[in-house]
């Protein structure tokens, strides 16, 4: 069953995540292929995340079509301009991608190439404008296309923040997504079931699906790290001193453990959940058990 | 010298759509030498909206107003008519618009675009940077400009990244869009974080070719030179 008629009619959706490699070596895609396919329903190919250079999406995702593993092709608005933008749709179409996910990116200065010009001519919004006109048979500028694709587009909202501003602009810009076209949602990692508890209450009414993202722990130096560096993200100190706490032989297990708690809490409140591994993307099948998905 | 062009008409008496009584200001600077914002177009534009059923309680054209120290000195024999109005527009470059948006604690619209001449700012250098897209967006943003103001020049709102407060690129740079979501919290404006907006035209933000070789100042264009051989 695809991610979009799991989530239309209503079932729990799993997806998960992995980054191409820098370079032209495509072993480790493969294997991940290998072992995610038919466990999760669908899964995110990331576009040069942190803007650091690598294999590009397009041609991952399209990697993931051939190996019978559905992907979600991340699209970001920060190399590309509305005409190049438009021209991978219909490549991904071409290429039998059928999910897209719509994201603004990180700026250039972040990753590994930071003197790189940031396009953003289209930003997450219009890019999902772009890709309704497309689905409609048009493009941008009105123009008829012959043959025209029918994809199902997400897109991205952070849970938590920490200023009134940030999060009262996210729950705009949510909206804004919707109204563009986005179809399904997938959230920045959570940590704290309450606070998303709280989120859903308040998005519930839009009636879009929105898969909770996860991302499993696996020492308490990342999350660390990530309290203090990543905007959206709070580790609650219980769950630090967890992974303290564990020997280190144990540190793997405690992790996944706490993954799977969260699932398991988070899972009546939603539609799905994303799994970000980075690096652990093997052990998605064993979370998932743990979760008892 | 920056130079700005009147919006049209119908686009301005459409961010007036809710207001009855306005406030019109100019700068005797580069908004007269462009003629959109000079004493004259502001009087011309007073007419128009009179005209158009709308109250205009009262107008200033100031010396520079990218100056926000001068605006706030010129205006002071206006504070009536500034009360009794319920926005104020701004017939100048996008610098004026933001200055007195940042000056005034009244809703305030562009009645200009800000035409791109390859490069420039206020003659009188504050905060406030115009992008000079030609397209001014300040109405829906509460007199801040998101293409500056934002790293990524986002025009649909944040994205994401902030972090307390500050842009991902560095902490000593406020979030553009969280200081507009405070400007308009403070204006009672939250309603425009709602508008759909059009990805940026970015032909107009190009430079027009014959902008790129001429100046508006007629000292500028005297043919003599420094007879210096």
């Amino acid at each position: 069953m695809s991610l979009q008629s799991k989530l239309e009619s209503g079932k729990f959706a799993i997806s998960c995540e992995f980054g191409p490699l820098k370079g032209t070596d495509t072993h480790e895609i493969k294997e991940n292929i290998e072992i995610l396919k038919g466990k999760v329903d669908a899964a995110n190919v990331t576009d040069q995340q942190s803007s650091v250079m690598r294999l590009g999406s397009l041609v991952t995702s399209a990697l993931c079509v051939q190996g019978g593993l559905e992907p979600i092709f991340q699209m970001t608005c920060r190399d590309r301009n509305r005409i190049a933008l438009q021209s991978d749709l219909l490549g991904a179409w071409v290429m039998g991608i059928k999910n897209v996910l719509a994201l603004t990116g990180d700026l250039p200065a972040l990753g590994d190439h930071p003197q790189a010009k940031g396009v953003f001519d289209l930003d997450s919004v219009t890019l999902l404008q772009a890709i309704a006109r497309l689905n409609e048979g048009f493009d941008l500028s009105g123009n008829e296309l012959k043959g025209k694709p029918s994809f199902f587009a997400g897109a991205v909202v952070k849970v938590d923040s920490n200023t009134e501003a940030a999060a009262e602009l996210q729950i705009a810009k949510m909206q804004k997504k919707i109204t563009a076209g986005a179809k399904f949602f997938q959230t920045q990692a959570v940590y704290d079931a309450s606070t998303f508890g709280k989120f859903m209450k308040r998005v519930e009414k839009y009636k879009v699906p929105v898969m909770a993202g996860i991302i499993p722990l696996k020492n308490a130096g990342m999350a660390k790290y990530m309290n203090a560096n990543v905007a959206g993200v709070h580790v609650p100190d219980e769950l630090i001193q967890k992974m303290s706490a564990a020997a280190k032989e144990d540190r793997e297990k405690t992790g996944i453990q706490i993954a799977a708690d969260l699932i398991k809490q988070m899972k009546p409140m939603c539609q799905g959940v994303h799994i970000m591994a980075i690096g652990w993307e093997k052990k998605v099948p064993e979370i998932m058990a743990v979760a008892g998905l | 010298m920056i130079l700005s062009e009147q919006k049209p008409f119908e686009e301005i008496v459409a961010y007036l759509e809710k207001d009855k009584a306005v406030f019109i200001m100019g700068c005797h600077g580069c908004a007269e030498s462009s003629g959109s914002g000079g004493p004259e177009q502001v009087e011309e534009m007073k007419n128009k909206l009179t005209e158009a059923g709308k109250k205009v309680t009262g107008t200033k054209v100031v010396d520079f107003l990218c100056g926000k120290a001068l605006i706030k000195s010129e205006l002071k024999g206006k504070i009536d008519q500034l009360k009794a109005a319920d926005a104020v527009l701004v017939l100048t470059c996008g610098i004026g618009v933001q200055a007195v948006a940042a000056a005034v604690n009244k809703k305030v619209y562009p009645g200009c675009n800000t035409v791109n001449l390859g490069g420039s700012r206020g003659e009188w250098e504050g905060s406030e940077r115009c992008f000079e897209c030609g397209q001014c967006l300040l109405y829906h943003t509460g007199g801040i400009c998101p293409l500056t103001a934002c790293t990524k020049s986002l025009v649909s709102g944040a994205c994401g990244g902030a972090n307390n407060g500050k842009c991902e690129i560095s902490k000593d740079r406020d979030c553009g869009w969280e200081l507009i979501y405070n400007r308009l919290k403070a204006r009672g404006q939250l309603s425009l974080l709602a508008d759909m907006m059009k990805p940026l035209d970015h032909k107009k933000i190009m430079p027009r070719p014959e902008m790129m070789s001429t100046s508006r100042y007629a000292l500028e264009n005297s043919d003599k030179e420094v007879k210096a051989q």
